[in-house]
This record gives C-alpha cells, structure tokens and sequence, in this order.
C-alpha cells in the first residue's frame, strides 16, 4: 500500500440517471497507492462508482472529491485527464491499428511516438502492432486498453470488469501489470466479478448491492 | 485547438479510407438516389427543368445525414468515448476536427454526385463547373453545421430519426442558399449575394460550434 492520504472521498454519494439511483449514497475513502476491489452482482452498481470517481458520471446529490477535484463544481475535464479508463466494451477505435491507436493518444497528450514500441512489448502486443483492432482477440484487446493507459500513465485506474475474457495466462500477466503500477504509486480500482482475484495483491474489497457499499474488507 | 483538429481529422479520414464505408455504401445509394431523380423527371424535363440544383442538394442532404450520422457513431461505444474522455481533448478542437473530416468527405461526395448531375440530370457542363466553389462552401456549411447537430442528436447513440428531425431546420437554409446559387450559375442571376450567405452561415456555425460543443459533450 501507499500513503494514506486519500485520493477518493465520497460522501452519501447518489447518481440518478432518468430518477433511476445507480449510487443510493455511497460511502468511501480510498488511500493513494492502493488496490480497491469493487465486487457485486450485475446492476449493484460497479461501473456506475467507477464512472463517477472518473468524472464521466454525474454526482447527483451527496459529496465527492477525487484527486483534489470536486465532484460537484469541480473541473471534471482536468479529473478525467487524470485517471485511465479500461471498459469492458473495449477502448479505442475498431477501425485503427494498435499502433495508430496509441499513436492517436500519445499525440492527443503531446508524448513522444517512440514510447509506443516499448508499451506495446510490455502488454506482449508488439507482433499485432499493425494489426487493427477489431481483428484482435478479446484478451488482446485487453492488452491493447492496458498499452493505452500504460502511455497516459493516470494517477488512478479505473478498471472496469478487466478479468472478463482472460485466460490464466492473461489473468497472470494482468496481476503482475497491477502490482508495478501500484508499486509505482498510483491508485487501482477495479469491478470484477470474483472477489478472490488479485487476493495476492491484497486488495481492498469493496461489495455493492443496490448502489450501495454492502462489505468493506481490507 | 489546431493541434487537435487536426489530429482529430487525420483519424476519422483515416478510419473512413479503411472502413471503405464512403466508398461502397454511401456513394452508391448517392448515385442511386440520382438516377431515382433522374427517373422522376423523365426524359424529356431532364437538362430542360429548373429542378436539377434542387434535386443535387437533395441528394446531398440523404448523403450528408448518413455520413454525419457515421461520424458520430465512430465516437459512439461507451468504452471509447470514456477512454477519449479521459485524454481530455479540447471540444473546440474535437469540433473542428470533426467538422474538417465531414467537409474533406462531403466534397469528395459532392464532386462525384455534381459530375453524376451533369450525366443524369444533363444540367450543363458549365454551368455546373461555375456553380463548383458555392457548392463547395454550401457543404463546408453544411459539415460545420452536421458536427454540432451530430453531438446534439446523442453521438450516434440517439434514434436514427432524431439527427434529420433536430437538423433539417438549420440545413434549410443552407441547401436553399445553394440550390439558388447553384441555379443562378446555370441559367444566371444572383449567384454573388447566395454564395455570401452561405459563407456567412459557415461562419456562424464554426463559431458556435467552437462555443458549444464542449456543453454538447458534457450534456
């Protein structure tokens, strides 16, 4: 774990979404530099706490303020440009090569073109480099997300459902690429469906029913 | 800004050169629709009728509607656009961005489709030719105008209905702009003061696309 100053505060935080409560009024802190497990059944509201704590979900009512930004008043677009997003849906464009895609964020944040070989053999993707994307597999994809973050380098992850579609050997490769980016300072949160996942990291677990924070284990 | 629209721009041409969607989707229904317009008015109107300019944006807005509706649905899967969300890239550039790329495409469209006039509507050579730089700013207008409904219509996440619905209003007085310009040039008249208004139009909405896209977005 890291220090414990935290980089997540929420309080009572809601999300409406048509009258609808994604989040009923959750409850959170999380410390700079550690691992946070969101676990749950489908609709208890994981994506729902990992878009808020990005900025990409409005907070209805309650408090909120992560990474020193409000989330009520706060500038959402510099939030965002702090953390990484890694969905389940995929995240990148289809049409374009891995490459190209990384070459489109690397120049979107004014990073330099040659990190992008080095991310690539990091993720085990630099033989699909040319490669476009919607003809990877579900597990390369994966990896293509996780080449995307490691380039922008956020101070908080958002993983969303990242073990969805990974083999053994991903799972594995996955673990590993956490426990560096941890140990490199930064703040994982990530909604899976098994809570006994990444247990060799110790994370933090977080269980969700109904929009709201049901468990707490660290 | 520049630095972003720019980037922006590179990536939907590209991703539209590889997806090849343009090429064997949108201008064979373009082309269609021509010949469907050309059938219309039956041999003996075609080359002889005022309506050829009017039938051409005709044509151009069914084009325009599919190729605006393509861009948008680009950015439209909730994975890609929380991850694009996350480099936070200035709206304003986006807008531009988006709205270089729709005008690079509307014009390659709108040169095939004016040379597809000229051979199934038989408007005249010429006068087609003449009538090239007002249809050119018509559709830049036109793509300006077609990135900030795009963003309003829900980013390709909205009902298919709801871009022509929410657009028509603004893109009528474009395309009267450019079918009167475009009819001035074949059979003479006030070709100058149209060509103005839609250059006007242009500007009006580059500037408020640059004003409000950032609130589309957020919205």
């Amino acid at each position: 774990m890291g220090s414990s100053s935290p980089v997540v505060v929420l309080r009572d935080a809601v999300v409406l979404v048509s009258g609808f409560p994604l989040l009923s009024g959750v409850n959170l802190e999380l410390a700079a530099g550690s691992l946070s497990v969101v676990t749950g059944a489908n609709g208890a509201g994981k994506t729902s706490l990992l878009r808020l704590l990005g900025g990409l979900a409005a907070l209805s009512s309650g408090a909120g303020v992560v990474s020193g930004i409000d989330l009520r008043g706060g500038d959402l677009r510099e939030l965002r440009r702090r953390v990484g997003w890694l969905g389940h849906e995929g995240s990148f464009y289809d049409d374009l090569s891995a490459y190209e895609n990384l070459a489109f964020a690397a120049k979107a944040l004014e990073r330099p073109l040659s990190e992008i070989p080095t991310v690539l053999e990091r993720v085990g993707l630099a033989s699909r480099a040319s490669t476009i994307a919607r003809q990877l597999s579900a597990g390369q994809r994966r990896r293509l997300g996780l080449a995307w973050l490691l380039l922008r380098r956020p101070e908080l992850w958002l993983l969303d459902e990242p073990y969805a579609s990974l083999d053994e050997e991903g799972r594995t490769f996955f673990d590993q690429l956490i426990g560096d980016v941890i140990r490199g300072g930064a703040t994982v949160v990530l909604s899976a469906h098994d809570p006994l996942r990444s247990s060799s990291l110790g994370p933090r677990t977080l269980t969700l029913a109904g929009g709201l924070v049901v468990e707490d284990r660290s | 800004m520049i630095r972003i629209a720019l980037l922006v721009a590179a990536k939907d041409l590209r991703i539209e050169r590889r997806s090849r969607v343009l090429l064997w989707q949108v201008l064979p229904f373009g082309a269609m629709a021509l010949v469907l317009c050309g059938l219309a008015l039956g041999p003996q109107h075609a080359g002889h009728s005022s309506a050829g300019p009017g039938l051409f944006y005709l044509v151009m807005l069914l084009v325009a509607l599919l190729v605006i509706n393509r861009s948008q649905v680009i950015e439209g899967s909730p994975g890609t656009k929380a991850s694009v969300a996350t480099l936070g890239l200035d709206p304003a550039g986006v807008f531009l961005g988006k709205a270089l790329a729709l005008m690079v495409e509307l014009w390659l469209m709108g040169v095939v489709l004016l040379a597809g006039s000229v051979l199934l509507l038989h408007t005249a050579l010429v006068g087609t030719l003449s009538a090239l730089p007002s249809v050119l700013v018509t559709l830049a207008a036109l793509s300006a105008a077609g990135a900030l409904y795009g963003a309003l219509s829900g980013g390709g996440q909205g009902p298919a209905t709801l871009l022509p619905v929410l657009s028509f209003p603004a893109f009528a007085p474009l395309l009267i702009a450019g079918e009167r310009s475009f009819s001035a040039a074949l059979h003479g008249g006030a070709l100058w003061q149209w060509w103005v208004i839609s250059l006007v139009a242009l500007a009006a909405y580059v500037a408020l696309g640059i004003l409000l896209y950032g609130v589309l977005e957020e919205s």
